[in-house]
């Protein structure tokens, strides 16, 4: 009897088991990832680089996917931190860190859940669990570059920066060597905004500092200012004059003033790691995306298709194209921080 | 109760709890005007701050910094002085700190860090203040202009700083490198685990009982020492107070650097206590949640803990409240604490002539 008994209960805890497994098998494959992304300190309507991850990956990826991309606005250097973990423990990922200033936070979260993973953009944080995400601005702005020289009358073109660091100059040092490869004598004027987190939201300095280079005899200025950037095409327009926008395509902020954007595929590449995580192949590591890899672009639409004309159009594609194949090499002002006369380029037209 | 015990424990108690009561009533009408059910977040807001232990631990931590900043107001506001200045104190009273830190061998050891780095935000957040308070007493420009200007300057100083001589090679963030580790300040969850209870990492450290044992020394300070009679009298009536023999310009550069001293002390409790290093902006919105603490707590050392408490609680619980619900942002938080300083602040005697009325009629002879 002892063994009939204990035979059944064995049979069944055994059934339970299988029945077990077999839920437990089920539901690995319905699970959904949860994925999440913390903003930086700007906010998500920056109408810039933060938004730019909002409307093209997050509110995309619900599009697509009908899955929800948990959000966070952070307000002050601890919460940076505090929501990440929080995220990771609540089992989010993958879960993307927007902008530089995220660095060591993730590298704090990272550490503190191994088997979480982030993706952060704009800087490199070398540990197993972290997809480092960069782009290759330079290029871009070449291009920009060489569509601002096309258009001025004047000769001068002008940069307004946001904060002074690195990853700005990169900017500027691209949009120079493009300006420069389409007209050597061209003029270049350059302006950062401020050397702290303030200078990405400070669109009334943007605006003033637009003003001078104007003065100055700038008739195209390029902002690569975060939010700073809306005060630049403010006054560009006011003026009269053309301004470039920079990560989001902003063109129709000032409809018939704004000559293209720069655009900055971030909403892609958080689409990209959300994606990942969903189909199971997500991958740590770093990826530096370039005009080649569609990171970044130069941005033609209804709103700007009057000011570029098809000759504008078919040289700033031609130059693409040979920055794609390999025939002219941007100098990045990140691998030696300086800005040195472009190797390799070609001045003459 | 006499009527006048009365009436204070009306100013001391029942005002402000009920204007806090207010603030969260229109709160609540905000939350439903927006589609939140206020019960629901109310839920959110009491859980994130308290319901577990690093909810708790961010709560205490956040409150560790209004304590300081909310004491360093209520010293000079029992002198009668408005020291707006409480956010470019803390500020640069963190770039002592972290001065001093750098300038002490890596190897010592932590017995000489901690009174060191707590010696460097007392005497740079002293030395901010001290210009303001000699205009002040010399020069009668008033403290409430040159400190609010002195906040402005702190934080131009502190951006050439970061930017241009503390800024780690490499980094584009304004940011130090990391403090050497001997001069961090032990967190709570570690020292709790040396004593075998085992708690979940916060950033509560132990800065909160620096803050408390400020809260003493203020007490003792301004109610039981010769100082604090002095600096009392001459903030009720200063004309008066020189026929007793003190000298109110002197007692206006000695509060304000007290004041100073203890606004200092905020980059204690974020940099050495939390962050490792020194940051742009780590001072953010202390200064100026002071100025609320200290009202709020009637400038006296337990109304400022107790009122410390609720800003603490606003701060996680108010991200906790933006994490969780979607349609809240974290623009909320600022509402809420506007709300607060507007009914414990600027409001603060709107209910007072009915209360004394319902508990504190005047007697009439019989």
């Amino acid at each position: 009897m002892k063994y009939t008994l204990l035979g059944k209960v064995i049979k069944q805890s055994g059934l339970l088991l299988v029945a077990g497994s077999m839920l437990l098998g089920v539901t690995t494959l319905q699970a959904e990832i949860k994925p999440a992304v913390v903003y930086d300190t700007a906010g998500k309507f920056d109408k810039s680089f933060n938004e730019a991850v909002f409307r093209n990956g997050v509110l995309k990826f619900k599009a697509d996917t009908g899955i929800r991309v948990t959000e966070i606005e952070p307000t002050n250097s601890t919460q940076r931190e505090q929501s990440l973990k929080k995220l990771a423990k609540r089992g989010h990922g993958p879960i993307v860190a927007v902008g530089f200033s995220m660095a060591s936070a993730i590298e704090s979260a990272a550490k503190a859940y191994p088997d979480t993973h982030f993706t952060i953009i704009d800087m490199v944080v070398g540990l197993p669990n972290v997809q480092s995400v960069v782009f290759k601005e330079h290029e871009g702005s070449f291009l920009v570059g060489v569509l601002a020289a096309m258009k001025s009358e004047t000769g001068v073109v002008g940069f307004v920066g946001g904060m002074d660091i690195p990853l700005i100059r990169r900017f500027a040092c691209g949009y120079e060597q493009g300006a420069k490869y389409q007209n050597n004598n061209i003029e270049i004027l350059q302006n950062m905004t401020g050397s702290t987190g303030a200078a990405w939201n400070n669109p009334t300095k943007g605006g003033e500092l637009t003003r001078s280079q104007i003065e100055a005899g700038a008739d195209v200025v390029y902002a690569a200012a975060g939010g700073t950037g809306i005060g630049v095409y403010q006054a560009a327009a006011d003026l009269g004059k053309y301004a470039i926008g920079v990560d989001s395509n902003q063109n129709y902020m000032q409809p018939g003033t704004m000559l293209t954007s720069m655009v900055k595929r971030v909403g892609d590449a958080s689409y990209n790691s959300w994606q990942a995580g969903l189909d199971g192949n997500w991958k740590a590591g770093f990826q530096a995306l370039g005009l080649a890899e569609g990171g970044v672009d130069w941005a033609l639409d209804e709103h700007n298709r009057e000011l570029v004309t098809a000759a504008m159009e078919a040289r700033v594609n031609d130059v693409k194209a040979k920055i794609i194949a390999g025939d002219i090499t941007v100098h990045d002002y990140m691998s030696d921080n300086t800005c040195a006369a472009p190797q390799g380029i070609n001045f003459s037209n | 109760m006499n009527r006048d015990t009365r009436i204070n424990w009306i100013n001391r108690l029942i005002l402000p709890v009920l204007n806090v009561l207010t603030a969260f009533a229109a709160t609540a009408i905000i939350f439903v005007i927006i589609g939140v059910d206020p019960i629901e977040a109310a839920e959110i807001l009491l859980y994130g701050a308290f319901g577990y232990q690093e909810g708790l631990g961010y709560t205490l931590y956040y409150a560790t910094n209004f304590i300081f900043t909310g004491l360093a107001v209520a010293v000079a506001f029992n002198a009668g002085l408005f020291n707006i200045g409480g956010e470019g104190q803390a500020y640069i009273g963190g770039l002592g700190t972290a001065l001093i830190i750098f300038a002490i061998d890596p190897n010592t050891s932590a017995w000489i860090f901690i009174p060191a780095s707590i010696l460097g935000g007392l005497l740079f957040g002293a030395l901010w203040a001290l210009v303001p308070a000699y205009l002040q007493a010399y020069r009668g420009s008033h403290i409430v202009i040159t400190t609010i200007m002195f906040n402005f300057l702190a934080s131009s100083l502190m951006v050439y700083m970061l930017v241009n001589v503390l800024r780690e090679p490499g980094n584009m963030s304004p940011e130090s490198q990391l403090f050497p580790q001997n001069s961090w300040f032990p967190f709570i969850h570690d020292l709790s685990t040396n004593f075998g209870f085992v708690m979940e990492e916060s950033p509560l450290n132990v800065s909160l009982f620096v803050a408390l044992f400020f809260a003493v020394i203020v007490w003792i300070l301004i109610w039981h020492t010769r100082l604090g009679y002095s600096l009392r009298a001459t903030g009720l009536n200063s004309e008066a107070a020189i026929y007793a023999g003190i000298k109110p310009k002197r007692i206006i550069l000695i509060t304000m650097c007290i004041s100073g001293a203890l606004a200092g002390l905020v980059g204690i409790n974020e940099l050495v206590g939390y962050q490792h290093r020194i940051i742009m902006d780590f001072h953010f919105g202390y200064g100026f949640g002071g100025i609320a603490v200290a009202l709020m707590g009637r400038n006296h050392p337990i109304g400022i803990i107790i009122a410390a408490l609720l800003f603490g609680v606003l701060y996680q619980g108010g991200a906790e409240l933006a994490f969780e619900l979607s349609n809240i942002s974290r623009d909320i938080v600022v509402v809420m604490q506007g709300l607060i300083i507007l009914f414990c602040g600027a409001l603060q005697y709107m209910y007072k002539p009915w209360v004394i009325n319902a508990l504190a009629p005047i007697q009439k002879e019989s």
